[in-house]
């Protein structure tokens, strides 16, 4: 039963590390845009470039 | 298909989407509306941006063509107000840019360094409507990078206020708020885990965990008492100095109590503690305050005459033209206007023809014309050319400034007393009595270890948690169903301040009167040659009809009149162009009045031959009326104008008496006028809309601007009103007398719940076990109650 001191510090110290990655996340400024970020992903790097390969590609 | 695709383009506009005038502008076969978008499609194209025009069919907005000059951000000491950060090389500086509206507008923007090299990164905030640039200093200056800007379609809005802004850091508070209830939570969900075995009990062999758990426990109390509970504690004593018992005063109270009591049974091995009630406490203690710190990041009510004005004025001195931040121009100053310019400070007119625009100050809409040697006062838009002024006052002291300067601002509003702040007292009272009542009997039953529990465990149990969050929790839905029917309050204080309010003051130009609305409707047919026919004899007129005659035609002068001949009130008649055109009232040009429908008409009549009528309709907002109606049943109406009388006859059915309408009222009028009313125990809404009325909105109980557009400058106030819900406010005002109802009776539900817990806790036999229960329990009772109950108001009201 003396695992149980052992298990119980382990997920405290993996809770702990969700706790330091929500304070990363929040000190690096994720929570306050929450909408660009969700545009900005869906940009392609060049899209007139990335429509040509495209149909050059849908021809053969 | 693709035709009607190809229809689509050639009909509008490619950058912008409006409609094309007769003689589009063309580049590469595609069309545009105007000069300003042809511009920033070449732009674009000359830098291999067109992908700007792949992600959205038309991102663009159309260009207003009359760019602000931006040579004021040369100057040193305005740039460095402006940049958020700078060293020998690198700058970053933020704008508010309004056009930002699609993704192709943050694909452009995040793409900046494409037109210029030493542009290193932009990044855009959306919903703030904010790029953030990161530039070269020494090969591109703020000015180059605004320019650059302005020339793909993207002008920033760079107002004093801004510069003002940057110094103090508004989301700080907001920061440290969100790490507590990260912390709270982490402990709440760690200590509820570790406490449940003590809960279901464990068997003998189990023993030796509960001495583990309880130190654990402790540990997760610790930063949750010091940390996240702080502000419960420096709020209580601050006002326990001040002789002010709030609501603060009990939690602070409960918290201590309940972690001295859980760190005494735990290190004494008597039990197992509160500590996961007491997690959970603060938890939702500090989520209730966060809801009500609740703000629009795209909204200011803090606004003045600042963000209306320049940032800076063109100086001239004996070097030549100088621009210079507005703080700096003292008094004998020369300064060069130009055309859509701004008059920062009052001053003498020395050279050139003044046609000034006051409508922002007074709300009166007709220019007015100054002289040389006279003077003008600061808040005026110049119309036609240049003009030299010299300063007579500082920025600070001129006519229209020295109001928000007034002595009687100068301490800040007496702040709305909420219903929790009055019902909180008798219960901070009521609970120390009954907490040391109860420890006296046990006392005296000779039970002092029992007196001990009971009496702290009368303050853990009655800990007013779900008090506390009755109010936080009914005003954010509130506030978030009025959000959605475009009516922005500043925080939660304003809804029940709201459900108080016995008188309404309106501003007529710009609040009550629609600003596009006052636009006539012709009921007949007209061909083009007939409307300029209208438009050209009534320009001879200056009959405020026949000024909007003119404007709804908007075409210029074509023919000459002749036989010219006005009946004043009645109408117009002359001939032009061979023809004779009469204009004027159906009794006027001969025809049966009874035939047509009520109302202020003009009949056309040409050549003998009655072509139809103009209405003039809606010169109110819609529903003001009904408003006006609804409201005048329990509530006092007032009127307060800047503007002559003219509309008097009209607006009189509307309000109680003539002593409540007043015309040609100054800045300072207005604010006394409130001042007056609410000396009589009147408690004053103002609706207002300019910086004519920003005085008034400061004084009043409740400050209403009323908008067109909420990304407008609108004056200091507490709530924004979009024009189009105005007829909503009767709806708005019982919302928030529904919403105090909802809170007084949370505020019952959560004393049953505490009256529960007393009955435990004054036997002394309170346990963990029950207070874990009761705390979330009346917790989810009130969120849920007062949510639900608003929305269910809401539905009653109409506004969902």
């Amino acid at each position: 039963m003396n695992m149980i001191f052992i298990l119980i510090g382990i997920s405290i110290l993996l809770a702990l590390i969700f706790l330091a990655a929500f304070f990363w996340a929040f000190k690096t400024g994720q929570h306050e845009d929450t909408y660009t970020p969700s545009v900005r992903i869906l940009f392609e790097e060049e899209l007139s470039t990335a429509e040509e390969k495209k149909s050059d590609q849908d021809q053969f | 298909m693709s035709a009607t695709k190809t229809l689509e383009i050639s009909s509008s506009c490619y950058h912008c989407g409006e409609d094309l005038p007769a003689s589009p502008y063309t580049a590469d076969q595609k069309n545009f509306c105007c000069l300003g978008c042809k511009g920033v499609y070449q732009v674009l194209q000359g830098h291999h941006m067109g992908d700007y025009y792949a992600y959205n069919t038309v991102p663009g907005k159309r260009q207003s063509g009359t760019a602000q000059r931006l040579d004021y951000l040369d100057e040193e000491l305005i740039a460095a107000g402006l940049l958020d950060y700078q060293d020998e090389q690198m700058a970053i500086v933020t704008f508010y840019v309004p056009a930002i509206h699609c993704s192709s507008c943050i694909w452009l923007l995040e793409n900046l360094y494409k037109f210029h090299s030493s542009i290193r990164l932009s990044r855009t905030d959306f919903l703030k409507k904010q790029v953030c640039i990161t530039y070269k200093k020494a090969e591109l200056s703020l000015r180059q990078l605004a320019e650059l800007l302005v020339r793909i379609g993207y002008e920033p809005l760079i107002s004093l206020q801004d510069v003002v802004k940057k110094q103090q850091n508004p989301s700080s508070q907001d920061k440290t708020l969100l790490t507590k209830i990260a912390v709270a939570g982490f402990c709440f969900g760690n200590s509820m885990l570790l406490s449940f075995p003590e809960y279901f009990g464990l068997s003998g062999l189990e023993k030796q965990f509960s001495d583990f758990f309880g130190w654990l426990n402790l540990a997760f109390a610790l930063p949750v008492v010091f940390y996240s509970g702080r502000d419960y504690f420096s709020s209580a004593w601050h006002n326990l100095k001040n002789g002010v018992l709030n609501l603060d005063f009990p939690l602070a109270l409960g918290i201590a109590v309940m972690f001295g009591r859980s760190a005494a049974e735990i290190l004494s091995h008597t039990g197992a503690g509160f500590v996961d009630t007491l997690c959970g406490l603060v938890f939702f203690l500090l989520i209730g305050r966060w809801m009500q710190q609740h703000t629009y990041h795209h909204l200011s009510f803090e606004r003045d005459y600042r963000s209306y004005f320049p940032v800076a004025v063109t100086c001239i001195n004996a070097e030549g033209e100088k621009a210079i931040p507005l703080e700096g121009l003292k008094k004998g100053d020369r300064i060069l206007i130009r055309n859509n310019e701004i008059i920062p400070a009052d001053a003498i007119l020395l050279k050139g023809r003044a046609t000034l625009d006051f409508s922002f100050v007074t709300g009166e809409s007709r220019p007015v014309e100054k002289v040389l040697g006279e003077v003008v006062y600061a808040g005026g838009r110049q119309l036609e050319g240049a003009i030299e002024l010299e300063v007579v006052k500082p920025v600070s002291q001129s006519y229209l400034t020295r109001l928000w300067n007034n002595e009687s601002f100068k301490h800040s509003k007496n702040h709305i007393k909420t219903f929790s702040a009055m019902a909180s007292k008798y219960f901070s009272l009521m609970l120390l009595l009954l907490a040391f009542c109860t420890a006296l009997f046990w006392i005296f039953k000779g039970d002092v270890s029992r007196a001990m529990a009971s009496f702290t465990a009368v303050l853990i149990i009655a800990c007013p948690c779900a008090l506390a969050l009755s109010s936080p929790f009914t005003l954010a839905a509130v506030l978030s169903i009025f959000d959605r029917n475009k009516f922005y309050l500043k925080s939660t204080a304003v809804i029940e301040e709201l459900a108080r309010i016995d008188t309404f003051i309106f501003d007529k130009t710009g609040t009550i009167s629609h600003p596009e609305s006052a636009g006539l409707v012709f009921s007949g047919t007209l061909s083009t040659e007939q409307a300029q026919l209208i438009n050209d004899l009534a320009r001879n007129s200056g009959h405020p009809l026949s000024r909007e005659l003119v404007r709804w035609a908007g075409l210029p002068a074509k023919h000459l009149v002749s036989h010219y001949q006005e009946k004043v009130g009645r109408g117009i008649r002359g001939t032009l162009n061979g023809q004779q055109v009469q204009l004027g009232s159906a009794s006027f040009l001969g025809l049966d009045p009874l035939s047509f429908p009520q109302g202020s008409q003009v009949h056309v009549l040409i050549d003998g031959l009655h072509l139809g009528y103009f209405l003039s309709s809606q010169r109110w907002r819609p529903g003001f009326k009904e408003l006006a109606l609804k409201l005048g049943q329990s509530a006092g109406l007032h009127l307060l104008s800047g503007d002559q009388d003219h509309d008097l006859k009209e607006l009189l059915p509307f309000f109680p008496s003539l002593q409540h309408l007043h015309f040609k009222q100054s800045p300072q009028d207005k604010l006394d006028y409130v001042s007056v009313l609410q000396k009589k125990g009147a408690k004053v809404l103002m609706f207002g809309d300019g910086l004519n009325d920003a005085g008034a909105l400061k004084q009043s109980d409740l400050g209403v601007a009323v908008t067109d557009n909420i990304n407008n400058f609108s004056p200091g106030c507490d709530a924004i009103l979009d024009g189009s819900s105005f007829s909503k406010i009767p709806q708005f005002i019982r919302q928030a007398k529904d919403a105090v109802k909802v809170i007084h009776m949370s505020f019952g539900i959560s004393l049953l719940y505490n009256m529960l817990g007393l009955f435990f806790a004054v036997q002394g036999l309170l346990s963990p076990l029950i207070a874990a229960i009761l705390m979330p329990l009346s917790t989810v009772t009130i969120i849920l109650f007062t949510s639900i109950s608003a929305r269910l108001y809401a539905r009653k009201n109409q506004l969902l």
